[in-house]
């Protein structure tokens, strides 16, 4: 029936793209895989279109408001794999109210009776409650994959009904959500017959699972892959688990903490290395030296190192990465100090990715420079690491020169986020802005595709980002600029600009306004604690109405101030489930 | 987990030496940058020609870093201030007042008066920035009880994880997490940092005996290795010529007085006169309820106390 309808609608060759038959091109484009391809060739001709939508097996949604789940079904019939996200970033710092929305609900009802073979579902953001995940176990009888990254609103309990009931789950990640965590007895419920896990991932889970049931789950399920276990797992559970399971590809070690004799040192060294297909390793909470180097014979194929929860000091680390060498993505803790990051520099040539978070993000002995990361362990890096891309760096101190050598040594950032934790704080050395800092960086980096500003900044940096930045995808601005015009700039170049989340700056109704053409071609624009008044949101709503836009009313005495502004587009239309609190204008 | 305010704070980032009026000048300008100062002058205004800019000289607050940051939580020349590091915590949607109604916005060169931000909070309103550092809730909650777990053992194993010790095999090891011990309470400001807290060691076999400072040592093994130094040299052992080459047979194995491998073991008593075996405890708590060293002979520690736990739960049992 459809090949009629579309053989009718074009059957003039010259009409035509392309020759093929719609199923030859459906078997073509089975290869497009990624989104943003996938979304160009629908917008080539109706016949690619409508290929595209029988073809289609994994959607991507970035913002779950901006479509219903009734239009996604309509438009995309045979969907097996869906990946929704649902707050805006920011929710991650606890800037948005609880019972926002963006609750997973409302869309496993219309997939129950659309797509009944759902295999695969990736969440981010969302609430999801523990009735919607028993609800998920027993609507999809081919359900496989479930990851949920930075959710509330379920409970180990949801967990529970997910080992219970999905038979053929292959796939488990539980990472940084706000789960009730009632106790670990979810884990023992998957049925003893339960043996195609390839992956499981709780390691952020605080409640102890009976190791008894982890053990055998790992023995029988011979394909598992990923194990990332939560800090309850001691040293000697994990190398009996270790042992069952010498295929793993990406491990999250327990605690890495225990008292061992000497002779089961060595067991364990010898266990690691066995392991000889990890390439990815994570977890390590209470690692001490002594374990440590048990570590090395599993690291000669590692590609990426998480350490962003073991509170290491600088010469461990380079012990440590002295038997890493492909390394290609490291995450550590500001523990290691710069004198760490040399070591990085000098054993990680092949290094691609850094990310430096702060172990005590509060320490007020550190602030002026006392403590963490600064300047020059940034720029030992680049100096070791030619072929950094991504950077997350969080510091008490930088200069503009510093910023300045790091992307001259490593001029193809694609990500760069630079957190200097004092709001405002200006070049260490100079006292000036760090103006210069970040215009060096659009300068430099021609394919910066992500930046998060911070420090003192004024319009100028704005405007560096307006000119050069031009194939910046998303901004992240906090405490920074000092009119309108900062936000103008922005809106006025980057031409590929998606998300904007601005926050603690001083622009107005005129900057926010300056952007009416923008919004449209935008997944998503934030505003809070900024200058914007309830007249100028809704001036933009009224100019604007394919978008939303929502006002976060936490104060309900002042009418004028919109204190946190959320614009996004929409095919969807206005919000259906907004909570008081949130006002669509 | 509270590696990042450990040691070295001096030497991290050479431009702190001599920058410290520099410091406090970007302590200024960072307190004037939320619009909270008054008193004008200027200071590189000539640089930022779109913003008015005034900044304090000097001022007699010290060097105190204030953070009033967005949301009118700042505090002003006239207000108590507050090394924002000691109050900021996360705030949720649910710590707003809802009386707070002044606009609460003040970033770069908004000038907004002290007093009405301070009135607005009082004198004694700690600083708090609502989300920041960006650091996700989880990563955040998981520092903090990771912080408070340390802060409850007096700064030093952040990590006392009950389930550790539960393991069965108990051994003479030293604590495991020497180097971050060390780091910990190198340079972190605890009470009894600067303090000497000498105690009396005796060592079986040897009528004399000495005292240590215990607060001079950063963890188990610094202090055993000085014990071993304190013993092993001859000045400290007695004239008696059969005891001095028993003494010093045992000040050899001195150094093994942690892993249960020599002859000897070093034990203490605590406040309530019990005697424990050294090292099952977080140095710091160590440090609190050491009355006074013993090293004793392996022999006739048996029955000693091997894990520290609360006084009513601790079982006798014999140590390997």
């Amino acid at each position: 029936m459809r090949k009629m309808q579309s053989v009718e609608a074009d059957s003039c060759v010259e009409n035509r793209i392309s020759s093929f038959p719609d199923e030859v091109l459906e078997r073509v484009l089975v290869f497009v895989k990624s989104h943003k391809d996938r979304s160009s060739v629908s917008l080539v001709c109706k016949d690619w279109y409508s290929a595209d939508c029988w073809s289609r097996t994994h959607v991507f949604i970035g913002n779950c408001y901006s479509v219903s789940p009734e239009i996604l079904v309509r438009r995309f019939p045979n969907i097996r794999s869906v990946t929704l996200k649902g707050k805006p970033r920011f929710s991650d710092f606890n800037l948005v109210p609880p019972n926002w929305g963006a609750d997973i609900h409302s869309w496993l009802v219309v997939f129950a009776s659309a797509y009944p073979f759902l295999e695969e579902l990736r969440l981010k953001r969302m609430a999801v409650s523990d009735e919607s995940l028993e609800y998920l176990a027993r609507s999809f009888g081919n359900f496989r994959a479930l990851s949920l990254v930075s959710c509330d609103g379920f409970s180990t309990d949801g967990l529970a009904a997910i080992a219970t009931h999905c038979r053929n789950l292959t796939e488990l990640d539980i990472q940084e959500n706000g789960i009730d965590d009632l106790g670990g007895s979810w884990l023992s419920c998957f049925p003893e017959s339960f043996a195609s896990l390839e992956a499981l991932n709780f390691a952020n889970l605080s409640s102890e699972v009976s190791f008894d049931a982890l053990e055998r789950l790992v023995t029988r399920c011979k394909s598992l892959k990923v194990l990332k276990v939560n800090k309850n797992v001691t040293l000697e559970q994990l190398q009996r688990l270790l042992v069952r399971a010498p295929q793993l590809t990406e491990l999250g070690t327990g605690s890495f903490s225990q008292e061992l004799m000497p002779r089961q040192n060595a067991e364990l060294e010898s266990v690691f290395s066995h392991c000889k297909n990890l390439h990815t390793l994570s977890g390590l909470w209470e690692v001490s030296a002594l374990y440590l180097q048990a570590l090395y014979p599993a690291c000669t194929n590692l590609t990426f190192l998480n350490l962003s929860y073991a509170a290491l000091q600088s010469a461990q680390l380079a012990k440590l990465l002295s038997s890493c060498p492909h390394l290609r993505r490291l995450w550590v803790l500001d523990t290691v100090e710069d004198k760490g990051l040399e070591a990085v520099g000098s054993s990680c040539p092949l290094l691609e990715e850094l990310r430096v978070f702060p172990a005590d993000p509060y320490d007020q002995d550190a602030i002026g420079g006392g403590g963490g990361v600064t300047e020059s362990g940034f720029v030992a890096v680049s100096r070791g690491c030619r072929n950094l891309h991504y950077v997350l760096y969080f510091c008490r101190q930088m200069t503009n020169a510093a910023v300045e050598t790091v992307v001259r040594n490593c001029p193809d950032f694609t990500h760069f986020r630079l957190c200097i934790m004092n709001p405002c704080q200006p070049d260490y050395h100079t006292n000036e802005p760090m103006d210069e800092a970040f215009g060096a960086v659009v300068k430099a980096c021609a394919k910066l595709q992500r930046l998060a500003i911070s420090g003192l900044l004024t319009d100028r940096v704005f405007e560096y980002i307006g000119k050069y930045a031009k194939n910046l995808e998303t901004l992240s601005v906090a405490f920074a600029g000092s009119s309108d015009r900062g936000m103008q700039y922005v809106l006025e170049g980057c031409p590929k600009l998606r998300k904007l989340e601005i926050r603690d700056c001083p622009f107005g109704n005129a900057a926010l306004l300056s952007g009416l053409e923008r919004y449209e071609s935008m997944r998503s624009l934030w505003m809070s604690a900024c200058h914007v008044t309830m007249n100028g949101c809704r001036l933009l709503a009224r100019d604007m109405p394919r978008l939303n836009v929502e006002v976060i009313k936490e104060d309900e005495n002042d009418d004028t101030r919109a204190e946190k502004v959320y614009v996004y587009r929409s095919v969807a239309g206005p919000r259906r489930d907004a909570p008081p609190f949130v006002l669509t204008l | 987990m509270q590696g990042g305010g450990g040691g070295g704070r001096a030497s991290s980032g050479s431009s702190n030496n001599g920058s410290m009026s520099t410091v406090s000048k970007a302590e200024v300008i960072e307190q004037d940058y939320v619009g909270l100062s008054e008193v004008s002058s200027s200071y590189q205004t000539n640089k930022r020609t779109q913003q008015e800019v005034e900044v304090e000289e000097e001022d007699d607050h010290g060097t105190e870093l204030e953070l009033g940051l967005g949301l009118g939580l700042g505090l002003g020349a006239k207000v108590k201030p507050c090394a924002w590091g000691d109050y900021c915590r996360i705030l949720t949607a649910k710590d707003f007042p809802s009386s707070m109604a002044s606009p609460r916005v003040s970033v770069a060169g908004t000038k907004r008066a002290a007093d009405s931000v301070a009135q607005e909070l009082g004198s004694n309103a700690p600083c708090q920035v609502v989300g920041w550092p960006p650091i996700r809730a989880y990563r955040m909650n998981s520092l903090v009880s990771q912080a408070k777990a340390s802060a409850e053992e007096n700064g030093t194993d952040a990590t006392s994880n009950p389930n550790a010790k539960k393991s069965l095999i108990k051994t003479n090891h030293p604590p495991n997490k020497i180097i971050d011990i060390n780091k910990k309470s190198n340079g972190k400001k605890e009470k009894g940092n600067g303090k000497s807290q000498f105690v009396k060691v005796n060592m079986d076999g040897v009528p004399i005996g000495r005292k240590v400072d215990l607060n001079a040592h950063v963890s188990y093994q610094t202090l055993a290795q000085a014990l071993e130094d304190m013993f092993h040299t001859p000045t400290s052992i007695r004239p008696n010529a059969s005891q001095e080459v028993e003494a010093m047979e045992e000040a050899t194995k001195c150094s093994k007085l942690l892993d249960g491998s020599s002859e000897f073991v070093l034990t203490y008593e605590d406040r309530e006169g019990d005697w424990m075996l050294v090292g099952d405890v977080p140095w710091g708590m160590f440090l609190n309820t050491a009355k006074r060293l013993r090293i004793m002979r392996t022999s006739d520690a048996n029955g000693l106390a091997p894990r520290f736990q609360e006084k009513g739960e601790r079982q006798r049992s014999k140590p390997i």
